[in-house]
């Protein structure tokens, strides 16, 4: 593939906002990540009972966001919109609300599934009180690009405000489309991540249906558990993770505080399964091998792997295969890891919250630990973090983050460190 | 028992509230609700609608359309209340 580093402008992570399972802010998130603390629980809400769900756990929202947000904003914007809105103001604040023409100020926010609340609760309006009754904001709410207008109107964005929809690499594709954004010259800030607020009787129903969700309700805590010998099924979480993406000149000119670089992009898509992944791992392997080469890197170079690994029996077997295909033999020098052990999976989120989280490893130079991990699968021979976190050595690093999708999606992105 | 405009008013500045956020003491009778209280056309038929529901009234969406005022809504309300 084109070198493109060699004349495209660079791209740094100036600022960082979450709300997540495990915390309302993403320091919040990052220190209960490295402390091993799992945001999985029982859900309380009278729907688990009343729909007899098969499924009765999993990572709701650490943060009620009626205590970030004005009352009006949470009664406008759908769950989805109200996490990307939070996190969005977060990251700003956290990048010193860098002064930008609004016209060069952009915003790329995935999301999977959409105000899915919003649609089911106009539905049930409809068919108890009738068509006058049905929020005249619904539309808007439940577009799965709500989160990314909310946040441009909110930020007076007008480079684009774009919405990847790619299911589980939805976060993922946000980054990437800022990163080609920004080297394209269409805009030199740009606010970029994923949200999601699914955890709703009827996608807990469907994916339940799909056998695809751990059934461990009597140890909720212990459901997430990617890469053990006993994993039955991924954890449904929620939340949103956005970063504020600059061109380094933009960055560098303003004397902003550089997290890290988002140097690689590599996309591919399976054709193979409307789920399953490529049990080989080919089009993993491409997208990985692609960020790479994007960043000008070898695959030598990647110290740390924040895995997509969902704590599915096929998926994380799946994954492993791709690592050791794009890395050859040099998987046993890369600490790897899975934080959906204790968020659960954000679906179009957990690409934005997991390269998130490689960026806070890679500045505080420690990879979180896998929660759960008590027997590892002998097909995952890969150096995997457990117990607690691990510190990673001085000097230049990068990391590297999946995220996959149905429909056969694949992300890589890979982050270098700012010194 | 019929209310007065001045608890039409009340009421209604309580419905405009919850709507956009607006002070209730913002919501006075001489106020534009569209040049004055910036509620677009969308808040609008939530409110009314609310209205509908607080003061058992049928606004008709053709009558929405000259309620430019608060004091229009609050007396087309007081004309209306059963």
């Amino acid at each position: 593939m084109t070198d493109t580093t060699q004349t495209a402008r660079r791209v740094v992570v100036t600022g960082l906002g979450a709300t997540t399972p495990v915390g309302g802010t993403a320091p919040e998130t990052w220190e209960a990540i490295v402390a091993g603390r799992s945001g999985v629980r029982t859900l309380e809400q009278d729907w688990v009972a009343e729909h007899e769900l098969p499924v009765t756990f999993a990572a709701p929202i650490h943060t009620d966001p009626l205590e970030v947000l004005k009352k009006v904003e949470v009664r406008r914007n759908d769950p989805s919109g109200q996490y990307a809105l939070i996190a969005a103001r977060e990251a700003w604040a956290d990048a010193g609300a860098p002064e930008v023409e609004p016209e060069r100020l952009g915003v790329a926010i995935g999301s999977g599934i959409g105000g899915v609340h919003t649609l089911l609760s106009q539905w049930d309006v409809l068919k108890e009180k009738g068509p006058r009754r049905v929020f005249p904001l619904t539309v808007p709410m439940l577009m799965p690009n709500g989160p990314a207008a909310a946040v441009s109107l909110d930020l007076g964005a007008r480079a684009g405000a774009h919405c990847p929809v790619s299911a589980c690499a939805s976060g993922a594709e946000g980054m990437g489309q800022a990163l080609t954004m920004i080297r394209a010259g269409r805009a030199d800030v740009v606010v970029a991540g994923g949200t999601e607020a699914a955890i709703h009787p009827v996608c807990i129903a469907a994916f339940a249906a799909m056998t695809a969700l751990s059934g461990r309700n009597d140890d909720p805590q212990a459901a997430s558990r990617p890469y053990d010998v006993d994993r039955d099924g991924f954890v449904m979480g929620e939340g949103a993770g956005v970063m504020v993406l600059e061109a380094e000149e933009h960055a560098l000119a303003r004397g902003a505080r550089i997290y890290a670089y988002l140097d690689g992009l590599g996309m591919s898509s399976d054709a193979y399964h409307i789920t399953a992944g490529e049990p080989e791992g080919a089009g993993a392997a491409r997208a990985m091998e692609e960020a790479i080469s994007d960043a000008g890197l070898a695959t030598t170079d990647i110290a740390h792997i924040n895995a997509h690994a969902t704590s599915t029996p096929v998926g994380d077997v799946a994954e492993t295969r791709a690592i050791h295909r794009a890395f050859g033999g040099h998987t046993g020098s890369i600490a790897v890891t899975a934080t959906k052990s204790m968020t659960g999976h954000l679906l179009g989120a957990a690409g934005a919250l997991e390269a998130l989280l490689t960026v806070l490893a890679l500045h505080h130079r420690q990879v979180p630990p896998t929660l759960n991990l008590d027997q590892q699968d002998p097909e995952i021979d890969l150096d995997v973090v457990t117990g607690s976190a691990r510190a990673l050595p001085e000097g230049q690093l990068a990391a590297v983050n999946n995220a996959f999708g149905f429909g056969g999606v694949n992300v890589a992105l890979t982050f270098t460190s700012a010194s | 028992m019929a209310l007065s405009e001045q608890e039409i008013l009340a009421g209604l500045a309580e419905i405009v509230n919850e709507e956009t956020g607006l002070e209730a003491e913002e919501v006075q009778m001489d106020k534009s609700f569209t040049e004055d209280l910036d509620i677009d056309s969308l808040s609008m038929m939530t409110i009314v609608v609310n209205a509908e529901d607080k003061f058992g009234v049928r606004i008709p969406d053709d009558e929405v359309k000259n309620l430019t005022h608060v004091k229009d809504a609050v007396s087309y309300i007081a004309n209306h209340q059963g």
